[in-house]
């Protein structure tokens, strides 16, 4: 069996999974940040696979371009309000954070 | 300076008053020489308009310039089909002229309020307005449609308003700017029906369309009697707004106003803003409509006149003097000679105006004295107001060289002329008479105030000459009261640069039937012929001579009484109004207007309002009471539904809520990821029914 | 060799990527990150997305990584070794995610996709992905830019210290 469509799309299923399992289960705010970039990273595969066997030219990895940007704002927002939390809670479990003011 | 030039200039002029009014109102509060910002406006506008009258006047004399675009079109109405409406601006002679009077009065006054009123604690806030006033008279002048005047017109009406209760903590300010403005919206009334029928007449509110429809036989309901009658409906307007009779009881009231406003707006520009209407729709104006003009005019000439003779306030006294000029004005549009009542317009504007300035003058340096029984012997204290207020008063009271003896001779000559060709001879003695009147009371005035012994010593101590900023347009004014301002010749401004060249008005265009006898058509080719036929013409050149002696001779007694009155002491009035008491009273409380108003009127409305209050009271209250008792007895069964039954169903949904409430409390649990994990299982949920 | 290839970065990818998501390390977590992002890298590759490969190894392996490195770094004790991390409800999330997973992966598979045969031109896509860019993105591309700019300052801004 050669490599389709469909083999791509379980691998970014699979990491979607991963990601969405990362994020329930950890308590840590910077692993929900990784398990935020396997979704991303995932719909950026399908997006350039969808792509390339739609046949749509470079649009999809120009999408999956501007994903990339938005994740690494992303990444830099949220490691930025991390840090802020660290220093309001002194922690950054995310469970122990359920107060909007200290 | 081309067409365009001219325009765009005009419509700069129209506008940049409200921008000085924005920013004065807006800023005025915080920044304390704000005011300094509207005086620049005010020069800006006036140098501005001087060069569009000069450029107009010297260059493009006969040349009409309007410029207007489409502002709202409407397509197939009703009754009028396809519709537009068009805003525009009309530069023609006598447009150009106003609005230099206007701004020219307008600036001095400026300059004149910045010592008139320093002191006052909203001292920006009234240059704002009149910025704003000079805003909305400018778009007067300007427009060339009747919907635009219109809506001027009441902004106008607004600022004077505003400025007459411009010192509201004083009841009678506030009372005086209140009758202004009602007795204005009486004429005001009348003028908008005169513009409905207009409008659903010849569809369009532009004046040149009018006249040419008119010209063409176009005429309301068919009929020259709707004709007649929408020109007086006009003309309503103007009597409301130039305070003619019998609407003429607010413009004394209205000097309870700062002085530089009475000056402004309630002697030289607004309320000639009524005779620049009448102008304007001459040419649409029938004979009938102009005799009715022309009576309004000679009774507003008249009674105002008798009352100034009695009155102790100085500024009630030119009060009723301008009324009394602004019926010169009307009545000489009224008799068809319209060149010359624009003519007094102008004239009158700068003498007047100067006339108010200089009691200003007076009353700022008498420490706000109005009443002249307190004044007497100012002349020395106050040498440049006493001069110039003399030169004011020859003005006004018709003695040659000055401006006013040019256009006052031409209305005169104007009058007899008419009852020649028409027979109304009563409208030449009225005339002739209120120049004697003029005179006598003007000159009374001056002698009372300014000559003689002081009557009240302490006052007269503490008097003192005005600043610099209120002497210069004293002089200034004095300067444009003289004959040469408007005519090479100082007895006759017949062949003057002004009347001969400068005054163009279009020809009546009323069918033949229905307008004086002595308008003529305008030619057929479309050149600018004269307004009036051939014989009217000779005969005015004719009767002019003796109207000249006349008109002097009238002067000088009207002079010589009032000094021989106040001045020598040869006669004495206090004996002779003992003889002649009645009449004496009667002028001494304005003929009673204001009592008799009260009494038809206000009173009048009062029991009106009485009567509806009482079928308030019994009969819609009684409906009211009866239909409340009905409800009460359905509300007591709809109460008794709501207490079993609704209130059953709200209660059992009340429990049913709470146990669902009970049980989604659970999955409130304020932790992110728990709320995730609903979030997936729902998607597992979607994914399986949809895709 | 193609198929090959395929195989290897996919058992890359979601190997590392299972080590992310289990280890209770979490700098291993991080470590594990870049072999993930190396994987999917090379799938990108055997897509010939060049480009995006690239960008991906440059701004994921040389930014974001680094920057949850310093993140770690910053928000855990350096001395104590306690750079550890809890779960939570490991197991229901498990059987929770498995179904989601199958169902997913599922509806995927089964569903009839319109596709052709894959057909890559190795050439590079740079000058293609340049010209859209430029042309028919050009406003979202510069909307980007802006956005970088306000993440840069919100960032530091959200980060500076309270005076």
């Amino acid at each position: 069996m050669s490599i389709g469509l469909n083999h791509f799309l379980i691998v970014s299923g699979i990491l979607f999974s991963l990601g969405i399992f990362a994020i329930v289960t950890r308590k840590n705010a910077i692993m929900v940040l990784m398990g935020i970039e396997f979704i991303l990273n995932a719909s950026n595969i399908n997006f350039i696979a969808f792509s390339k066997f739609g046949n749509f030219g470079v649009q999809g990895e120009v999408i999956a371009l501007f994903v990339i940007v938005l994740a690494a704002c992303e990444a830099a927002i949220a490691l930025a309000i991390v840090l802020n939390i660290y220093k309001q809670f002194t922690t950054v479990n995310v469970d122990e954070i359920n107060n909007l003011k200290n | 300076m081309n067409e365009n030039l001219m325009i765009n200039l005009s419509v700069i002029a129209l506008f940049i008053p409200l921008i000085g009014f924005f920013f004065t109102v807006v800023l005025g509060k915080r920044i304390k020489s704000m005011y300094l910002f509207e005086i620049l406006i005010i020069s800006a506008v006036m140098i501005i308009s001087a060069l569009l009258a000069f450029f107009k006047l010297a260059y493009y004399t006969d040349a009409v310039f309007i410029a207007e675009f489409t502002w709202i079109k409407i397509q197939n109405l009703p009754v009028f089909g396809d519709f537009s409406f068009n805003l525009g601006v009309k530069l023609d002679n006598i447009s150009v002229i106003m609005l230099f009077v206007v701004a020219a009065i307008s600036t001095l006054v400026h300059y004149y309020s910045i010592a008139y009123m320093k002191g006052d604690k909203r001292y920006n806030r009234f240059f704002a307005y009149l910025g704003i006033f000079t805003f909305s008279m400018n778009g007067i002048v300007l427009t060339h449609n009747l919907l635009m005047m219109y809506i001027f017109w009441e902004l106008v009406g607004l600022s004077s308003y505003l400025l007459i209760g411009f010192w509201y903590e004083k009841k009678s300010a506030s009372d005086a700017a209140k009758k202004a403005f009602l007795v204005n919206r009486i004429g005001d009334m009348g003028m908008l029906a005169g513009i409905l029928i207009v409008f659903f007449t010849f569809h369009t509110f532009t004046f040149d369309e009018i006249f040419g429809q008119v010209a063409s036989g176009v005429l309301p309901f068919n009929s020259e009697f709707w004709l007649t009658m929408m020109g007086i409906l006009l003309f309503c307007g103007a009597i409301g707004k130039s305070a003619q009779f019998p609407l003429h009881v607010w413009l004394p009231d209205a000097m309870e106003g700062p002085t530089p406003v009475s000056a402004l707006i309630h002697a030289a520009t607004m309320v000639a803003a009524g005779v620049y209407l009448t102008v304007r729709i001459f040419p649409i104006m029938t004979g009938d409509a102009l005799l009715f003009v022309a009576v309004v005019g000679m009774l507003s000439a008249f009674i105002p006149a008798t009352i100034a003779l009695t009155q102790t306030d100085i500024k009630r006294v030119l009060a009723y003097s301008t009324v009394s000029q602004l019926g010169y004005m009307i009545m000489a549009i009224g008799v068809g000679s319209v060149v010359y009542g624009f003519f007094h317009l102008v004239t009158h504007a700068f003498f007047k105006a100067g006339l108010f300035l200089g009691s200003g003058s007076v009353i700022h340096g008498m420490h706000h004295e109005q009443e002249i029984t307190q004044m007497g012997g100012l002349r020395k204290k106050m040498p440049v107001t006493y001069y110039t207020f003399l030169i004011f008063c020859l003005a006004i009271s018709g003695v040659p060289f000055f401006s006013g003896f040019l256009s006052k001779d031409g209305i005169l000559a104007a009058t007899a002329n008419f009852s020649i060709f028409t027979g109304h001879w009563l409208i030449p003695v009225a005339a002739f008479s209120v120049a004697i009147l003029t005179a006598f009371y003007m000159f009374r005035l001056l002698i009372l105030t300014f000559h003689g012994t002081p009557r009240n010593q302490h006052k007269y101590d503490h008097a003192h000459e005005s600043p610099k900023f209120m002497i210069v347009p004293l002089v200034i004014l004095a300067l444009f009261s003289f004959f040469f301002i408007f005519s090479p010749n100082p007895i006759s401004a017949e062949n003057g640069w002004t009347l001969s060249s400068w005054l163009k008005v279009p020809n009546s265009v009323v069918p033949e039937s229905a307008r004086y006898s002595f308008l003529a058509s305008a030619p057929a080719d479309g050149s600018s012929g004269s307004l009036y036929t051939h014989e009217y013409v000779e005969s005015s050149h004719h009767i002019h001579y003796y109207v000249l002696f006349g008109s002097l001779l009238l002067a000088g007694i009207g002079i010589l009484f009032a000094y021989l009155f106040y001045q020598y002491r040869k006669l004495n009035a206090d004996k002779l109004t003992g003889k002649i008491t009645p009449l004496y009273t009667f002028s001494r409380n304005k003929w009673y207007f204001d009592e008799l108003y009260q009494s038809t009127f206000v009173a009048g409305t009062m029991r009106l309002a009485g009567l509806l209050a009482w079928f308030d009271s019994t009969i819609v209250d009684g409906i009211v009471n009866l239909s409340a008792s009905v409800t009460r007895i359905f509300s007591r069964i709809s109460g008794a539904f709501d207490n079993y039954v609704v209130d059953g169903l709200v209660n059992l949904f009340a429990t049913l809520s709470g146990m669902f409430g009970l049980i989604l409390r659970r999955f409130q649990t304020g932790r992110v990821q728990v709320y995730l994990v609903f979030v997936l299982f729902s998607l597992i949920v979607l994914i399986l029914t949809f895709a | 060799m193609y198929d090959v290839f395929f195989y290897i970065f996919a058992a890359i990818t979601i190997l590392s990527a299972f080590f992310v998501v289990t280890t209770k390390n979490v700098i291993y977590a991080v470590y594990s990150l870049l072999l993930t992002f190396f994987g999917i890298a090379g799938i990108y590759v055997l897509l010939g997305a060049d480009f995006i490969a690239i960008v991906q190894i440059i701004v994921y392996v040389g930014g974001i990584l680094i920057l949850m490195i310093f993140g770690v770094m910053l928000t855990n004790k350096i001395t104590s070794v306690e750079i550890k991390t809890q779960t939570l409800f490991v197991i229901p999330t498990a059987i929770g995610v498995g179904i989601f997973a199958g169902v997913l992966i599922a509806r995927m598979i089964t569903a009839n996709w319109r596709t052709m045969p894959l057909n890559i031109d190795y050439s590079t896509t740079v000058y293609s992905i340049g010209a859209s860019l430029l042309s028919d993105y050009s406003v979202l591309f510069i909307l980007l830019g802006i956005l970088l700019l306000i993440t840069l300052i919100g960032a530091a801004s959200i980060a500076r210290k309270e005076d």
